[in-house]
């Protein structure tokens, strides 16, 4: 549910920035000298930061975090999906002689 | 003269951070020691370092200059849709890369790729694809240097020397530094011109006797009053810049620079102030592009204000070469540079002269990415590192370094172009088109190496077209049109589609063409995919 709202809020701001009602407004002028287009856009990019902080708090991937710095802490070895590889996927690649030809 | 002499100033310490500060004995590992800081930035380091590597001479010169001619629209057009679009592909796919490159060792985007979907040299076709569009990105660096140092000086340093001191300082601590001086210097920067953005707004401000006066002349005056609105540009076109930040996070040194996060919570507050920060920089840079329409006190200003008027009034009547002249005289990449000339006292100049070469020498990171991608993508995975070793391979990195950097130097004296055309026109677009990789590599299990390959090629391919395309049609017009529709217009902007700048097919047509041929050839193997995707 929180997601849903999530993912409904980042769809509702992206259309927001397209705000054809302040289009050839300049008027009023916000403390006396932010058009309020600009001043429009200013708000829009508080309100977005205000937005990852959700983000960060709600649906943060916990699970991809553990899994890296669990990897970090030592390897379980290469059938663990979060186990560090024992080489650089560069190496790996190469051992698969159809990709080599690609 | 004096600015200058804090510019140089400012080098000298830049140059102290990048080579003799922070270093550490190389470990076991020489190779992600000097690619990626050992995986080991700091939660601040890699805010500030982000951030200042995805802002360049173009966020504030550019941008200043791009008001001056457009008005506001420039902060929605770039600065708040930006605002949107980075932070959350940080939090969607930077995490996801980190996570990936701690895993299984990534140091390059290619690597992923090529581990993704089990493939050689289509891998090295996405590399080349990926380094052939960040080639301008860098040419933006050296002449903006180039630029700003001719302004600093009051035109004594000319661009030449300029651009060949600021090449010449990013080369030495891109050389010895590697990413632990870069990130270093870079968050050193970051902070300059976060302080710059306001010291400049408050400082020309008092000088111009308050904003209020000027924002309510330009209001006032039918010929500037569509500066303060968005009347000058169409909402498709305004719509279309949208996709222009998804470049972003495709840029090879946004994502290398993704992987050296020492832990993945160091994503939070990137993803949190990056908005913020945006807002820092790039609100005063368009407001004083905007008001410096009223500094009709300063010379070279009003000079750019003639050229404009006598092209507005008389342009059609005058011959391409002579339109290209006023053009120029009339562009505004150095409008903030020639406000600080007037309005700031000359000590503050020189510093927030350094503020702005704090802002104009964010190419190292790209440099870096480069030489990065060509150690690893090409000498090592064609055999350099196991046949002369990984000390051989980063040797191999730095000489990389110096030769791209002259080569950057020397188009960058050949091609004279406004730093926001050539950026947006060429590098933007392409890495905006490359996006599908990344999403497909990382959330997509079906998708295939041929994809991959059908998505970079067009990238690569409409980059091309719409250069040779503005290349043959100088002159504004519609080439191409269906019905009473417009389908393919030359604009004095550059060129569009349906009204949409390119990079909107661009995009779409590499989505389409990542599935469709994905859902035609064969898919990775269970295995390749089991290490991305748990079940």
């Amino acid at each position: 549910m929180k997601r849903s709202l999530l993912v409904i809020a980042i769809i509702a701001l992206y259309a927001l920035h397209q705000d054809f009602w302040f289009w050839r407004a300049a008027a009023p002028i916000v403390f006396g000298f932010l058009p309020i287009g600009l001043f429009y856009h200013v708000c829009y990019t508080i309100v977005i930061s205000a937005l990852m902080w959700a983000l960060v708090k709600n649906a943060w991937p916990w699970r991809l975090e553990d899994g890296g710095e669990d990897g970090e802490k030592g390897g379980q070895g290469e059938e663990h999906p979060f186990a560090p590889s024992p080489h650089r996927p560069v190496a790996q690649s190469l051992d698969n002689e159809e990709a080599r030809h690609t | 003269m004096i600015p200058a002499l804090f510019v140089f100033a400012y080098l000298a310490i830049v140059i102290y951070i990048g080579v003799f500060a922070f270093r550490r004995k190389v470990g076991e590992r020489p190779a992600e020691d000097y690619f990626l800081a050992n995986r080991a930035l700091g939660q601040f380091v890699f805010l500030l370092s982000l951030f200042g590597t995805n802002m360049t001479a173009f966020a504030i010169l550019g941008s200043s200059g791009h008001a001056f001619s457009n008005g506001i629209v420039t902060y929605p057009l770039m600065a708040s849709s930006s605002a949107l679009v980075v932070p959350l592909s940080l939090f969607l796919i930077g995490t996801r890369v980190w996570a990936m490159g701690k895993r299984y060792g990534f140091i390059t985007p290619v690597q992923l790729f090529r581990d993704r979907w089990e493939c050689g040299h289509i891998g090295t076709v996405i590399t080349v694809v990926q380094a052939a569009m960040l080639v301008p990105y860098i040419i933006i660096g050296v002449m903006g240097g180039g630029t700003a140092l001719y302004a600093i000086s009051g035109g004594r340093i000319p661009f030449w020397i300029g651009g060949a001191v600021v090449a010449m300082v990013v080369m030495v601590y891109v050389f010895f530094g590697g990413m632990r001086g870069t990130a270093w210097v870079n968050t050193f920067q970051t902070t300059l011109f976060l302080l710059f953005g306001g010291t400049a707004l408050v400082v020309i401000g008092v000088g111009m006797g308050g904003f209020g006066n000027a924002v309510n002349d330009l209001l006032a005056s039918p010929s500037t009053s569509s500066l303060l609105t968005r009347e000058k540009v169409s909402p498709l076109f305004f719509f279309s810049y949208t996709f222009i930040p998804l470049s972003s996070i495709n840029f090879p040194h946004m994502i290398i620079f993704c992987l050296t996060a020492e832990r993945m919570r160091h994503f939070k507050k990137t993803v949190i102030l990056y908005p913020i920060c945006m807002l820092a920089i790039w609100l005063p840079a368009v407001f004083l592009g905007v008001a410096a329409n009223r500094a009709t006190e300063v010379p070279s200003i009003r000079a750019k204000l003639e050229a404009r008027q006598t092209l507005v009034s008389q342009g059609a009547a005058l011959s391409p070469e002579e339109r290209g002249e006023l053009r120029e005289k009339s562009a505004g990449d150095d409008i903030l540079l020639r406000l600080l000339d007037h309005y700031a006292p000359l000590w503050l100049a020189g510093l927030l002269g350094a503020g702005i070469m704090a802002a104009v020498m964010a190419s190292d990171s790209q440099i870096l990415a480069l030489s990065t991608m060509f150690s690893e993508d090409i000498f090592a995975f064609y055999g350099g590192k196991e046949r002369f070793g990984e000390r051989a391979q980063v040797v191999t990195g730095r000489v990389f370094v110096i030769a791209l950097t002259v080569i950057a130097y020397a188009i960058a004296l050949k091609f004279p172009q406004p730093i926001f055309d050539l950026a947006v026109q060429y590098a933007f677009s392409g890495y905006s088109a490359m996006m599908p990789l990344l999403v497909a590599a990382l959330f997509w299990k079906r998708s295939t190496k041929w994809g991959a390959l059908a998505s970079a090629l067009w990238a690569a391919a409409s980059v091309i077209a719409v250069a040779v395309f503005q290349f043959l049609v100088k002159t504004p017009k519609v080439v191409w049109s269906i019905g009473g529709v417009e389908v393919l217009a030359r604009t004095p902007a550059g060129t569009s589609v349906f009204g949409f700048l390119p990079v909107v097919p661009m995009v779409i047509v590499s989505a389409l063409l990542m599935i469709v041929v994905s859902l035609m050839t064969k898919r990775p193997s269970e295995k390749a995919v089991g290490r991305y995707f748990l079940r």
